[in-house]
This record gives C-alpha cells, structure tokens and sequence, in this order.
C-alpha cells in the first residue's frame, strides 16, 4: 500500500508545492514513514534548455568531482548548486541533493534519433550503476524530484518545495515493504522526460527488469518505478509507440477479453501481446506518470489497487483517494473511477 | 427523546475524530451529527449501541468497520471497504463507494445509493441468524461477490451502466441477485444463474422498499422488475485447483 497522487494544469497554469503537500498529507495512512517524494515539471523557467540533474552526494567533497568529471567529458555544465534544504526534527538526513544544469553535446551521439535523451540515459545509468556515492534522482528538462526517508510533510518541508511553481505535479507516499529506506528509493522515480509514480507491486519485475536490460538500460534501484521509467522511455521514446498503444502493452487486456474484440482491434491487441510480453506488468499496481506534455494513470487488469479521477477547470487529478483530491480541490466538478487497465490521459494544450 | 450532538470534523486526524463520537455514544446520544468530514478513516469502527451517525462530506477507508448496532448515513460518497467485517447495523451512503464494499461484512446492511468499485462483497459471510446484506442503487464492477461465502448481494443497476464481469468469482455461499438480464460470459467459473421464484421475490421486497424508502425511490417498479439470480454451482469451487484427492 502506497499513495499516489497527480495533478495537472492543461494551460500550463502554475501552482506551488503547498497544494499538493496537503493532498499527499491525507493519505499518510498509506505510509510508513519511511519515505515520500515529489516530482515537478515547469519549476526551472531560467535553465528550461539545460537538463536538470538532481544528485543525491553520500559525501558531496567525494562523490562530486566523479560527477563534474563525467559530465564536462559530455557537455557543459551552465550551472550547479546545493539544493536549498531546511533541517527537519524528524528526518536525517543521509546524503546532499545537489543539481546541475547541464548542455549535453549531441555531436557526442552520432546516428541517435535524440542524441541529447541518450546521452543522459547513459550519464543516469553510468553514474548510478557505479560506486562512486552519487545518485542522480531526475534528469529532465525544467524537471525535479525531491525526495527523501520521511513522512509526506517532512518531506515537503525539508525542501520548502511550496517555493517551486509547476504545471504539473506527482506525489508518493511510500509504504517501504522489501527494500532499505534509503533516500534515493522512494517514487518518483525520473529520467529525463519520464517522472512515474506507483502504487503497487509488480510481480512480474524479474521478467521486466530482464527484459528491459536487454535493450542497454542498466537497473540499480530495485524498484518498480524505476522498471516501469525505463519501459514507457523504451516503448515510447525509442519505438515511437502512441502513449495509449504503450500503456495497453504494459497492463494488456486478458486474453479472453481479446477474444470479444472486433477482427481489428483483436489483432491489434494479439500483436501488441505478442510483441511485447516480456514487458507486460503483472500484480496489483497503479501507476502515474508524466512527461513534459502529460499525464496518465493506469491500473494492473485486475483491478487491485484504487486510482480515483478529478476533473476541475483546466485540472486534471489522479489519487490513490478521493479525499486527496477534494483537499486540494474543495470545488472538484467531476470525480470518477475508471475501470482495470483504461487508460486516463490529459494532454497539456500546444 | 432525540439528544443530538454535532461534531465539527474539519482538519482533524481520525484518532480524536472517533474518540469523540464513541465517547458521545457511550455517553447514550442517539445521533451524532459528523460536519466537514474529509478523508477520516475507521469512522464508527467496533461502535455498539443503536445510535445514528451522520457523516456530511467524504470519510475515509473502512467506515463501520466491525460495527454492532449502529447507523451510519453518509451524505457524500465513501472511499474503500465500507462495511468491512460489519457485524450488525446499517450503514447508507447516499453517493458512491470505492473497491471491496462490505469485505468480509458477517451481518448489518450496507446500501449504496450510487455505484460501487471493484470486488464488491468480497468474502461476505453469514451464520446461523446472521446474514448481511448490500444493496447497490447504481453499478458495480469486475469481481462482484467474489469468494462469496452467505448473504445477500443485490445490484439494481438503475442507470444501466453495470459492465461488471467475474461476477460470483469463487462463490460458494450466499446469492447476488441483479436487476435485468446477466450475459453468461460475465459470470466467473463457480458461479451459476439460476430463475428469480416468486418465494426468492418475495423474500427480497422488504428489503429493496427499505432501500427505496431510505433514498426517496418509488419501490414498486424494482419490485417487480426482472431480476437475475446468481448461486454457487458447487460448495467448493475450487475444489480440484489447490487439492487432489
């Protein structure tokens, strides 16, 4: 049990941490305590062309000059700083989150679709896969996560994060079952365009994480969201797959409910399973996750996590809970539930 | 006499919340009026006694809980497991409820004005005198009534929008009875539809009037409306999938 949270202006209109702060709060009985964390997009209008990384330092005197290393042998680095922090009496911290502001140099990726996006994946991977005491957290464009070993308020405090603006917003709240609380596990997971929150438990992760392995990305959070990252990155980004297409090979229908199908749409969905059955999640999940131009939500085909719609205005809401969402939105016009694996998709306006 | 209490609930954490409406109904109330409910849990979890709770706005989780004896009307929707486990008493939500309504419920009557989620009635029970039963006004949804074991699960699916499949899922005790025809693929392996008597008719009416009666309905039209019956095809469903004899 997690909780999950999503917001969305589809005018690009901008809202402070604090609103979805207090929506996380609600659900912090779907919590341990243990961990929590935000994902905003919009928040770097000054560096909208660098790719911010966000690096979690065990020790920034050590870990830092690997990193400044790595990347100056990729591009430039505009700008780097400590993220501004704010003690907190019930979190300790474990690590330095630091960000840069980094111009990767495409001539560096020749024969790539988008030189700039894999140069990151690798940088992201590199730098997590190895020893070197440095974590990079997000990585996209006029993105960040903030996140660490707390409850939801912690959290958000320690970071001050209703000092950042963002069109869109994710929120996790983490209920640590198999895993070290370490700060850098819990959602959102990010690479560059791709935040994803989860809800859930994917059973399936050894075949995903085999799966996604054997297209060059490098797993080393042992978490679900960062498998799901990956896969949505892969299918979307690199095999030009339509976001509805992607999310209907990750979370399939059954295949007896293929069998009702008209001829089209059943050797559509025959093809797609076919395809694509490695990357097929299964066990109880629901998922949100974002990228630059939107937001979506889904859950595994049996239905057995919640995930709760809110429409108002130009917002669109995901929650694990209605209350979340009426929290931030006393005014919500439209509350709804959509049923196992469809899709709800809002797209930012051109 | 009525001795009424009303409790403001906005902003306040669930734990002092339930202490006061239990500390009210200990205090031999007979109703607590619950104000600006929003996302609270456990709302009358374990309450004894015959007092009514109003609850305006939305509360959270597991509402009534292990209830005995009370009642609970909800004027907003509910979230996840109303009922749950629900020994005795009523529990009315006037708007729509999440997964796994009335889980585990054993006795009491659990009705939902408007539709409910995911694996509704899952594992409700019954036992000599006491046999639970939920009423759903609108729709309900895949893995209705699944594992089954007693009790009475009716949906009458006044909007026509019921898309509900692996309906009886592992059923092995109790009936769910839904207003208009059932289409075979929608029932789960277990699960088996049989007619609607007149005896099983007459033995649902009072229980579809109380309903109609708790949300301004005209009864008499769902009275007599046709109905499809689902049973157990076999007290152990799954008999030859975990053990071999």
């Amino acid at each position: 049990m997690c909780g999950i949270f999503g917001v969305m202006d589809k005018r690009r209109q901008m809202m402070d941490g604090s609103g979805i702060r207090q929506a996380l709060s609600m659900m912090n009985e779907r919590g341990s305590g243990e961990g929590a964390g935000y994902a905003a997009y919009g928040i770097y209008p000054d560096y909208q062309d660098c790719y911010a990384l966000h690096v979690f330092f065990d020790n920034a005197r050590d870990g830092k000059a690997v990193v400044d290393a790595t990347l100056e042998q990729w591009g430039t680095v505009e700008h780097n700083e400590a993220i501004p922090t704010y003690d907190q009496p019930n979190l300790r911290a474990t690590c330095t989150p630091w960000r840069y502001f980094f111009r990767p140099d495409p001539s560096l990726a020749p024969g790539s679709a988008s030189p700039e996006k894999d140069i990151i994946t690798s940088l992201v991977m590199q730098i997590n896969a190895g020893s070197n005491g440095a974590q990079v957290i997000s990585s996209g464009k006029n993105v960040g996560v903030f996140k660490a070993g707390g409850w939801p308020e912690d959290v958000a405090d320690y970071y001050r994060i209703e000092d950042y603006e963002g069109y869109i917003w994710l929120a996790h709240n983490r209920y640590t079952t198999n895993n070290p609380g370490k700060w850098e596990r819990p959602d959102p997971f990010n690479l560059h365009d791709w935040s994803v929150v989860e809800n859930g438990k994917i059973t399936s992760y050894g075949t995903n994480r085999r799966y996604i392995e054997s297209f060059g990305y490098t797993c080393s959070m042992s978490t679900d969201s960062e498998i799901i990252t990956y896969l949505i990155d892969l299918l979307v980004r690199r095999h030009g797959l339509d976001i509805n297409l992607a999310i209907r090979a990750l979370s399939p229908p059954f295949w007896e409910d293929i069998d009702l199908m008209p001829k089209a749409e059943q050797d559509l969905n025959r093809a797609l399973r076919l395809a694509y059955g490695s990357a097929t999640m299964n066990g109880p999940f629901t998922v949100v996750a974002a990228n630059p131009d939107m937001m979506v939500g889904f859950t595994d085909r049996g239905k057995l996590r919640p995930m709760v719609v809110g429409e108002c205005g130009d917002r669109l809401y995901i929650s694990s809970e209605e209350a979340a969402i009426r929290a931030m939105e006393p005014g919500v016009e439209s509350i709804t539930t959509p049923a196992a694996g469809e899709p709800v998709i809002g797209r930012v306006a051109p | 006499m009525t001795n009424s209490v009303t409790i403001d609930a906005e902003g306040m954490h669930y734990t002092p919340l339930n202490r006061q409406i239990r500390e009210a109904v200990e205090d031999g109330v007979s109703e607590v009026v619950v104000k600006g409910v929003l996302g609270q849990r456990f709302i009358g979890n374990g309450l004894r006694g015959d007092a009514t709770i109003h609850v305006y706005g939305v509360p959270g989780g597991d509402l009534a809980m292990f209830m005995s004896g009370p009642t609970v009307i909800v004027h907003g929707n509910a979230e996840h497991a109303p009922g749950n486990t629900m020994d005795s008493g009523k529990v009315v939500i006037h708007g729509s409820a999440g997964d796994a309504v009335a889980h585990s419920m054993r006795g009491g009557k659990v009705f939902v004005r408007g539709n409910i989620g995911y694996r509704g009635g899952i594992h409700m029970k019954q036992y000599e005198t006491q046999r639970p039963i939920l009423v759903v006004g609108g729709s309900a949804q895949t893995f209705l009534g699944e594992y089954m074991a007693g009790g009475l699960l009716v949906v009458l699916d006044l909007d026509g929008t019921m898309k509900a499949r692996g309906i009886g899922s592992g059923i092995h005790g109790g009936e769910i009875i839904i207003r208009g025809d059932v289409d075979d693929a929608s029932l789960a392996a277990g699960a088996k539809k049989v007619p609607l008597t007149d005896e099983d008719r007459a033995r649902i009416a009072p229980v579809i009037r109380e309903f109609a009666g708790d949300f301004g309905l005209d009864p008499e039209p769902l009275v007599s409306a046709d109905y499809t019956r689902i049973v157990p095809a076999s007290a152990r469903p799954f008999a030859g999938k975990y053990t071999w004899e």
